[in-house]
Parts: structure tokens; C-alpha cells; sequence
């Protein structure tokens, strides 16, 4: 136990004195806690765009809410189904219920139209989704925050406010024109900032009108339990008169959107690996000129007795105390950049407005990343330097 | 008799490519407890090598090496700097003073390889600059003191720990005649009041000329070694 102390108190003396020299090798130090920051900020900035999408889109599944689409159709813009097959749907079993006894199976019709973007003025479209009453008991997410909801029968909007902030003339009553026909803005909605928020609702019979439409898109469906999708899909694909396909909310979605979010994550990891490669490059060169810089106290020290595994930690230790300042500096311009900010992203018939946070999860990535920079960077230096003989050493200086 | 160092047949070798190059020869050599020798000789002699051995900073290539009591030829690296910590102090030519650290830090820092208490370490460092005549600069920065008052807090530095041998490497070779005669009087003093045992690289004769002995190499051989009185 007292050669333990002792060991640590080496180290804890190595290290103080390395750290205390720091100011003395500004240069080579800031070289290191720039890069590093350079990386940290690059893999958190990407990591948050796609942990940014993917939470927007995760929060508007539900395990317990289905969808129908007619089959082979792979996304609602290539679906269509005939009222009465959405007659059929809404009554099969295993289907919740509203406090008025309606099956909550909301048909919906989408449709886009064009925006500018508040930023730069660009061309964006967005989804406007055709809903009945019934989209509000299945979406219980969704709140109202401004207005109202549209009429049946008016040329009226109800707006997600990711879509409102990100785009022009979305504001409440703004008009919207679609079709040459003018839509109000006559409510603005939130939906715990989930991929609702992008889009626009509008009253689905006045939708397909304007659009000419005599058939739905989709059938979005709150079922009993979760436990009774099975149910669901098996009464819907084996009636012979329906030729549909059934799937999971969470299902639909990661078809749609866990492959942006996964090459995102990919893009992220790629761009951060190689300059994390850089930045070890420049790691292992400038601790390199710190050992030589202080060749003079390593080598007296080692010759009054501190052990060399004393030398390798508070190199160790100098090296990953840079990359932590590297790690903050980054993650503090991420946050700076991105927290508060949105992104969006067209994906599949619309955009995803997702509004950019900065997860600790992702931030704990950064510091890892850094401190293996830094270690790997420290640790070959550390290594030389303990391993070359005291007398050589001290011949060098 | 009571030895300090006990060299038997001293071999150093070291390979240079393919080359095997022997930079000492078979060198025997007693040091009593108490002397202060001056190892004398031209560049490339062998000298600091065999200073280096005698100090536990190398390994010899052969021969039997007893210093303070102890067997170091065949110790490892860190059996080695275990062994410096309790016996060795080291007086070095550029004097090798940690720039960020005040003279009492620097003094203090082979104690911090003890188990001597705070109080006890600075007790210790009071009293080894007060050795050196320098109690009054214990709070001044190596860059703050002249070069003779830094190589005096180097040689507090090597005392403090109370090491069985002093080891000096040209202490008096970056230092004007003034400061130089300064230190050689505090190595002499140190020898003499306090019975440390001192083993100084020199090249100048008039600093060689305060040992109680005079070691002189060439092309790694001793070849002569002569016990004479201090002036």
C-alpha cells in the first residue's frame, strides 16, 4: 500500500510539473486542443443532425398506432385506397376506440405544395396532410398552441410549428395558395417537436376536392392494445376483398428514415475518423516536442529516481488533459452552432424540420473520441521517453 | 574498511550497428566511505560512462559493481532508480533545476520519492539550503538566481535526502573562477564536516585539485590514481 502512494505521488508529481509547463509550450499545446476541438465539433455537429432526424421521426411512432397502405405501395404517396376499402378497415378488429365509440382508423390524403424557406428565401415543398376528426384522437400528441383546427369544408390549415419557423407565409393567417385557391392559416399545432410538426393539416374531404381526388391515402390506425396488431393485419390481409399492406407505425418510419439517419451517422463517423486520424498525426507530433522540450526535467527526474511508468502517465495525463480542453472547446461549438437551430431534410414526399439538439449521449461520444486522440497521440512519446536510457537522455540535453 | 564503491573488472561495451565498441577495459576501483575522488581525464576517456555506472544510471557490460553496500550491476532499470532515490545525489553542470519550481520545490523533489511527511520534508529543505547558503532565496525561481547560487540549490537538492554518495557531473563547468571556487569550497565542506563521499567528473585540474583523491582515465583504462591531500 505504501509503495502505491508512493507510485501515485510520483505520478501525481510527474504530472504536476508537466501541467505546469504547459504555458511554457503554448504552441505545440494549442495545436493539439485545436484539432482535437476540430474533430470533437465535426462528429458531434454530424452525430446531432442525424440523433436530430431520427429523434424527430422516433417521436412521431408509436408503438400502439398502425398503418395501412394499399399493397406493394412503400411510402402514402403511392398508395391509394377506395372509401370502401377504408369502410372495411375501420371495421376490423383490433381497433381502440374514441369516447364516442368510433374506431380511431383516420383516413388521410396527402398532397405538397411550395414554400420559401425563412432563411434564404429557397424553394421547399411540404406535406399537407388530409385529416378527419379522428387524425386528433389517434395523434393525442398533437396541441393546438395557436387558432383553431380547420373546418370541414374550408380552405383552412392548421400548421406544425417546425414548418411555421423554418418556412414563409405559414404564420397564423397567412395564406397559402394551393391549387389557385387561397388556404388560411387558421391554427398552428405542436407535437412534442416529433415529424408532425413539418407538416400542414387541412380537412381531408376538402383536400381531395381541391385536389380532385376520390380516393385516400392511407388509413392511420390507434390500436386496442399493442398487443393487437396481429390481430389487425391478419383480419385486413386475409379479407378477400382488401388487397393491403399492414405495418407498425415504428416500422413505416424506420423504412422511411432509418437509412438517412444511418448514412448520416456513417458520414459522421467517416469525416470525424479521418481527421481524427489527422489530428492524432498532429497529437503524437506535438507531444513528441513537448518530451523533447522538457527532455531536461524528464531526464533529471528519472535520474533522481521517478520511475519511468511516472514519465508515461503525466505524458499520458498532458496529453488527454489537451484533449479534454479539445473535447469542450468542440462540443461548446457545436452546442454554440447547432442547439436551438433547425434542420431539414427532404425526405421521401416532404421535408423533416427537425429542431437540432445537442444530446449528452452524443456530447460523451465527443469526449471519448478525444481522449483516445488523445491517448493514442500520448502514448508513443510517453513510451519513447521512458524507454530511452537515463544516461542517453541526459547526454542529450 | 569501509567502502563506498567496489568496482571489479569493469567491462562497458556498447554496439554501434554491427560494432561492438568497449569503452571501458576491465576497470578496478575502491572508493572508502568518506572520500571525495575527482575522475580526470580527456574527452572520450570513459569517464562519465563510468560515472554513469558508478551512479546507477547504466549497467555495466561485465564485472562486479558493489556501490553503498549493494550489488547495482545486474539490478533492473526501475530496481535501479529505486536504488538512486535512497543513495545517489546527482550535482549536474547545467545544474538541471526545474524551471516552474522555487528553489525550496526543486530542493524538495527527491523527497517526494519518501514516505516523509509534509512537515518533515520542509524541515529537510530548510535545512539543506540552509546547508548551501541559501535560505533567504528558498522562495526565488531557478531564473531568478545567478548561476552559482542555482548549481548551490542543485546541491542542496542532491543532499536533501541525505544519499550515501554525491555524484557530480563538472559542477564548476559552467560557472565563472569566482562561483566555481564557491561550489568546490561547499563540496569540500560537505566532505569534510559531513562526511559525504563525492565522486566528481572534472576537466579542470584546479577543481580536481580540492579531491582527496585524483582518478585519472584514458581511452577507458585507468592510468593513474593518486591519494593525495586536498588544498
Amino acid at each position: 500500500m505504501v509503495i502505491a502512494m508512493q507510485d501515485l505521488q510520483q505520478i501525481s508529481t510527474v504530472t504536476a510539473l508537466s501541467i505546469r509547463s504547459l504555458p511554457q509550450r503554448l504552441g505545440s499545446s494549442t495545436i493539439i486542443v485545436v484539432s482535437i476541438a476540430g474533430v470533437v465539433a465535426v462528429l458531434i455537429g454530424v452525430l446531432t443532425l442525424a440523433d436530430s432526424l431520427l429523434r424527430t421521426i422516433g417521436g412521431a411512432t408509436q408503438p400502439d398506432r398502425a398503418i395501412v397502405l394499399i399493397k406493394g405501395a412503400r411510402a402514402e404517396g403511392g398508395s391509394n385506397l377506395q372509401r370502401t376499402e377504408v369502410s372495411t378497415i375501420q371495421a376490423a378488429p383490433g381497433i381502440g376506440k374514441n369516447a364516442a365509440g368510433h374506431a380511431i382508423a383516420s383516413p388521410e390524403v396527402i398532397a405538397v405544395v411550395a414554400v420559401r424557406e425563412k432563411k434564404d428565401n429557397a424553394r421547399a415543398e411540404v406535406v399537407v396532410r388530409g385529416v378527419t376528426a379522428l387524425a386528433f384522437d389517434l395523434r393525442p400528441e398533437i396541441k393546438v398552441i395557436a387558432g383553431r383546427l380547420p373546418q370541414t369544408g374550408l380552405h383552412e390549415l392548421l400548421v406544425g410549428q417546425a414548418a411555421a419557423n423554418q418556412y414563409k407565409s405559414l404564420d397564423l393567417g397567412n395564406q397559402v395558395t394551393m391549387r389557385g385557391v387561397k388556404w388560411t392559416v387558421v391554427g398552428l399545432f405542436a407535437a412534442e417537436g416529433n415529424l408532425r410538426e413539418s407538416e400542414l393539416f387541412a380537412d381531408a374531404e376538402t383536400l381531395m376536392s381541391a385536389y380532385q381526388r376520390t380516393t385516400f391515402q392511407s388509413v392511420a390506425i390507434k390500436l386496442a392494445t399493442a398487443d393487437s396488431f396481429t390481430t389487425l393485419k391478419d383480419a385486413l390481409t386475409t379479407d378477400p376483398s382488401l388487397s393491403v399492406d399492414v405495418v407498425t407505425e415504428t416500422q413505416y418510419y424506420s423504412q422511411q428514415y432509418e437509412f438517412l439517419g444511418k448514412i448520416l451517422q456513417t458520414i459522421a463517423y467517416i469525416v470525424g475518423g479521418i481527421m481524427a486520424v489527422g489530428a492524432m498525426s498532429g497529437a503524437i507530433n506535438c507531444m513528441y516536442s513537448a518530451i523533447s522540450a522538457r527532455g531536461i526535467e524528464i531526464a533529471t527526474l528519472r535520474a533522481i529516481g521517478f520511475s519511468a511508468f511516472s514519465v508515461v502517465a503525466s505524458v499520458l495525463a498532458e496529453a488527454l488533459l489537451l484533449a479534454l480542453i479539445g473535447a469542450a472547446i468542440g462540443a461548446a461549438i457545436a452546442w454554440l452552432l447547432l442547439s436551438g437551430n433547425s434542420f431539414s431534410t427532404q425526405v421521401g414526399m416532404g421535408p423533416v424540420v427537425s429542431q437540432l439538439q445537442v444530446a449528452p449521449s452524443l456530447i460523451v461520444v465527443g469526449v471519448a473520441w478525444a481522449c483516445t486522440i488523445g491517448f493514442l497521440g500520448g502514448l508513443v512519446p510517453a513510451l519513447r521517453a521512458a524507454r530511452i536510457p537515463v544516461a542517453t537522455a541526459l547526454r542529450e540535453i | 574498511m569501509t567502502y563506498a564503491i567496489q568496482m571489479k573488472n569493469i567491462v562497458k561495451t556498447y554496439t554501434r550497428g554491427k560494432q561492438k565498441v568497449e569503452v571501458l577495459h576491465n576497470l578496478n576501483l575502491e572508493v572508502e566511505k568518506g572520500e571525495f575522488i575527482s575522475l580526470m581525464g580527456p574527452s572520450g576517456s570513459g569517464k562519465t560512462t563510468l560515472l554513469n555506472l558508478i551512479a546507477g544510471l547504466d549497467n555495466p557490460t561485465g564485472g562486479e559493481l558493489i556501490v553503498a553496500g549493494e550489488r547495482i550491476d545486474k539490478l533492473s532499470g526501475g530496481q535501479l532508480a529505486k536504488w538512486r532515490a535512497r543513495n545517489i545525489g546527482f550535482v549536474f553542470q547545467f545544474y538541471n533545476l526545474l524551471p516552474v519550481l522555487t528553489a525550496e520545490r526543486n530542493v524538495e523533489v527527491p523527497l517526494l520519492l519518501t514516505s516523509l511527511s509534509a512537515a518533515q520534508r520542509k524541515q529537510n529543505v530548510a535545512a539543506a539550503l540552509q546547508l548551501v547558503g541559501l535560505a533567504d532565496r528558498a522562495k526565488h525561481k531557478p531564473n531568478e538566481l545567478s548561476g552559482g547560487q542555482q548549481q548551490r540549490v542543485s546541491i542542496a537538492r542532491a543532499l536533501v535526502a541525505d544519499p550515501t554518495l554525491l555524484v557530480c557531473d563538472e559542477p564548476t563547468g559552467d560557472l565563472d573562477r569566482e562561483n566555481a571556487e564557491e561550489i568546490l569550497r561547499l563540496l569540500q565542506m560537505l566532505n569534510r564536516n559531513h562526511g559525504k563521499t563525492i565522486v566528481m567528473v572534472t576537466h579542470d585540474p584546479r577543481a580536481a585539485d580540492h579531491a582527496t583523491r585524483q582518478v585519472h582515465m584514458d581511452k577507458g583504462s585507468l592510468v593513474d590514481s593518486n591519494a593525495r591531500s586536498a588544498a
